[in-house]
């Protein structure tokens, strides 16, 4: 029990810093670095609360492939030494008493809802029930999202590719003008 | 399950998660940290999912499959917001929203 808490501790603490250091790094490549131990510790949360095939999903798909994506594309477009200007000021205290002020109304208002934790037990996530309730039509099933899911995955893959692509050389020799 | 951690602490953990997430979003001017700012709202909405499902509704799956599907619909939206980065880094020689004040003509 004592134990749970100090990792849920950790956790935040890495998740909250991080965070942080993601949004106001100068450097870009620190900030994709701080963005990969924010999803490892939400990978951790998620196996504190027993998920852990999700736990193993978004350690590969978050922190193994966008990141990778992420740090490939900062590779392609920017000088590694290159430091972001500061933002102005007048911009930043604006920015940030948005995000606090949206920060603080979200906050009261969870302090204030009283949740009452469901007690019944627990069903258990194996690989066994994830994969007959994706494939399954019934009451239970995800069946419909699964397919939508796929055909939006070909969608965004053969339009990554059409968009990343080089254009004809005519067009390019006219965009180049 | 899970005793000793209320599930408040989840909630204004993903809470203060998101609003980091809108502050870059707001401040940052360089397409890849928009991306990145985006990435964490994401997330942070994740961690509800689950928290609530595990509390709440324990013995169903519901916020489970959300998140699955929420974390595919950003694994894609990754994959075409880096393409079309990558597109305008090649016709404006800059990622800088600010930079980029051009459409087609």
């Amino acid at each position: 029990m004592e134990g749970k808490q100090i990792m849920f501790a950790i956790f935040a603490i890495v998740i909250v810093v991080f965070s942080i250091f993601t949004v106001t790094s100068r450097k870009i490549l620190r900030a994709a670095v701080s963005l990969l131990m924010v999803l490892i510790a939400t990978a951790g949360l998620y196996f504190m609360l027993n998920y852990q095939f999700l736990a193993a999903v978004q350690l590969t798909l978050y922190a193994g492939g966008i990141v990778v994506l992420i740090i490939f594309s900062i590779l392609l477009t920017s000088q590694l030494d290159h430091k972001f200007e500061v933002v102005e000021l007048k911009k930043t205290i604006f920015s940030a008493l948005a995000a606090l002020a949206g920060f603080i109304v979200v906050v009261t208002t969870i302090l204030k809802h009283s949740f009452e934790a469901d007690t019944a037990a627990a069903t258990e996530v194996n690989m066994e029930v994830i994969g007959k309730s994706l494939l399954n039509t019934g009451s239970d099933g995800y069946v419909l999202p699964f397919e939508v899911i796929s055909v939006l995955l070909v969608a965004a893959m053969i339009g990554a590719i059409v968009i990343a692509k080089k254009g004809s050389p005519v067009k390019e020799e006219k965009s180049n003008k | 399950m899970n005793p000793g951690i209320p599930l408040e602490f989840y909630l204004i953990l993903a809470s203060a998660m998101f609003f980091t997430g809108v502050y870059g979003f707001l401040t940052r001017r360089n397409l890849i940290t928009i991306l990145m700012s985006v990435e964490l709202i994401l997330n942070s909405v994740n961690i509800n999912f689950l928290a609530f499902n595990r509390y709440l509704f324990p013995g169903k799956l519901d916020g489970h499959f959300f998140s699955l599907f929420v974390i595919a619909v950003a694994a894609a939206e990754a994959a075409v917001a880096i393409a079309i980065i990558i597109n305008i880094y090649r016709r404006f020689t800059t990622i800088n929203v600010e930079d980029v004040n051009s459409l087609k003509y």
